[in-house]
């Protein structure tokens, strides 16, 4: 590992909002400026900027594109329009998830894959190792900053027109040109905006200066959470399945991809496992790696700013799956209670 | 609203932190200013029972903001005398005034001589500034 971390463009700008840095997926990243819940209220009831830069980008280009992603991508692509975009896996051998993604589908034979920053080398060795001829594979990350807009006043700040969930265009925004993804990873409306490199500054400012509020890391983990949205690392992993996670809807299971006929075999069988969201029932804040009783485990905790109560999500042994079932949850030693709610924990107006 | 920064005068602290207003054989407990800034807004306030016996640079509790968990160590040993419910009712109390109605715990000291082995606020501020 080397020891510098990354900068994004926005480096300076986080420093000079007095955010607080800290280290992640090898990146320095402002893991709040105001303060989480601050910062997390503002997204539930205006808008927030977040830098999300340090997710990669991976092109896939060619007139056999599409061919190489459908074997190695749980979804079927061939389903997706240009201009349109997709939620979806890239899996291995025995139906784990190398990465969670969303697929944009820039034309016909050209594809831009946005993957999680700590992810980012592993998939594009993944995908360019299975390379075909007639499809060319490149990291372009470096080229482009990412900045997520979310809230539900985001689209009116920005000036933008409405448009469908899962659907990019292009957009000048106060003189720089973007793409603009109707995308997100905090259950508002909103949008996940690219920009070249050197316009990112430009392009922050604009956005700060039509009152969107800068989001750091750490509003980010509870608004997913609170959304009920998994994150790569924590929830799932190459060692669990979309089946057992909950995201079978992400897989095509009548086309040929990579650990499909795992993924056909668990969906067959019924999973021995799987991943539930939580409410602690007494006052506890439920964290990564805490045992659940019988069994299971805690991949994601926090305090929810908008329920105020502790909010996890975990496995459990599937007989203990049903929304309703109580957990006990070992927190450094005492048992707390929980009970299994159906996700999101949090849905958006409208 | 978070505090200010401020270290008062009258207490003593230690370096992990917390602070004591020793009052004759008792003493009030809390975090300081630094400590709950580096927090962020505290959500949660795991205290010791009334009455439990807690123990000099032990852990008598915890507390937690939505990122991070953390210890309360105990500066003097002493019983529980009184738990902060106003603390355990809304956490954030400690951001908003550290010294006063975010105090933590009020205790019955075993050993008072253990006071002057607690930092001054000259000597706390040199444990601030090496941080």
């Amino acid at each position: 590992m080397a020891d510098t971390l990354l900068r994004t463009p926005l480096h300076d700008r986080h420093v000079a909002l007095g955010a607080r840095m800290v280290p992640f997926a090898g990146w320095e990243m402002p893991v709040q400026y105001e303060g989480v819940i601050p910062e997390h209220r503002a997204v539930r009831h205006d808008a927030g900027v977040f830098d999300v830069s340090p997710m990669g980008e991976i092109e896939v280009e060619g007139p056999r594109a599409l061919e190489l992603l459908q074997g190695l991508i749980s979804s079927d692509l061939a389903k997706v329009e240009p201009g349109h975009a997709r939620y979806t896996l890239l899996t291995n051998d025995e139906g784990g998830i190398v990465d969670d993604l969303i697929a944009y589908r820039l034309d016909e034979f050209r594809w831009l894959l946005v993957v999680n920053a700590s992810n980012k080398d592993t998939d594009h060795a993944w995908i360019k190792e299975r390379e075909i001829s007639g499809s060319d594979v490149r990291d372009v990350s470096l080229e482009y900053a990412l900045l997520a807009v979310q809230g539900p006043r985001a689209i009116a700040r920005l000036g933008l027109p409405e448009a469908p969930r899962n659907t990019f265009a292009e957009e000048t925004i106060d003189g720089v040109q973007t793409m603009v993804n109707r995308t997100g990873y905090t259950g508002e409306d909103g949008c996940e905006i690219l920009c070249m490199a050197e316009d990112a500054e430009r392009l922050w400012d604009a956005i700060v200066a039509r009152g969107v509020t800068p989001c750091g890391l750490g509003a980010r983990d509870t608004l997913r959470l609170e959304a009920g949205l998994a994150l790569h690392g924590n929830d799932i992993s190459p060692d669990t399945d979309a089946i057992s996670a909950g995201l079978g809807w992400t897989c095509a299971l009548d086309k040929q991809f990579t650990g499909v006929e795992e993924l056909r075999r668990i969906k067959g069988e019924g999973a021995a496992r799987k991943l539930v969201a939580f409410v602690m029932e007494e006052r506890a804040i439920p964290r990564h790696g805490m045992a659940i009783d019988g069994g299971g485990e805690v991949t994601s905790g926090t305090h929810s700013p908008t329920l105020d109560v502790g909010i996890g999500m975990g496995y459990v042994p599937s007989g203990s799956a049903d929304v309703g079932t109580e957990l006990s949850i070992d927190v450094r030693g005492n048992a707390r209670r929980a009970r299994v709610v159906k996700k999101p924990f949090y849905t958006r107006e409208g | 609203m978070a505090a200010a920064e401020s270290y008062p005068e009258d207490l003593k602290y230690n370096d992990e932190h917390d602070w004591a207003r020793i009052d004759g054989g008792e003493a009030v407990l809390g975090i300081t200013w630094f400590a709950a800034d580096s927090l962020g807004e505290l959500v949660h306030f795991e205290p010791p029972a009334a009455g439990a016996a807690i123990v000099k640079d032990e852990s008598y509790g915890e507390v937690e903001s939505v990122k991070a968990v953390s210890d309360l160590i105990a500066p003097l040993s002493g019983e529980v005398l009184e738990v902060n419910q106003r603390v355990v009712d809304a956490p954030e109390t400690v951001n908003e005034d550290p010294y006063g109605d975010g105090w933590l715990i009020r205790i019955r000291l075993s050993d008072p001589s253990e006071v002057d082995a607690l930092l001054d606020l000259a000597a706390y501020k040199q444990v601030l500034v090496e941080q």
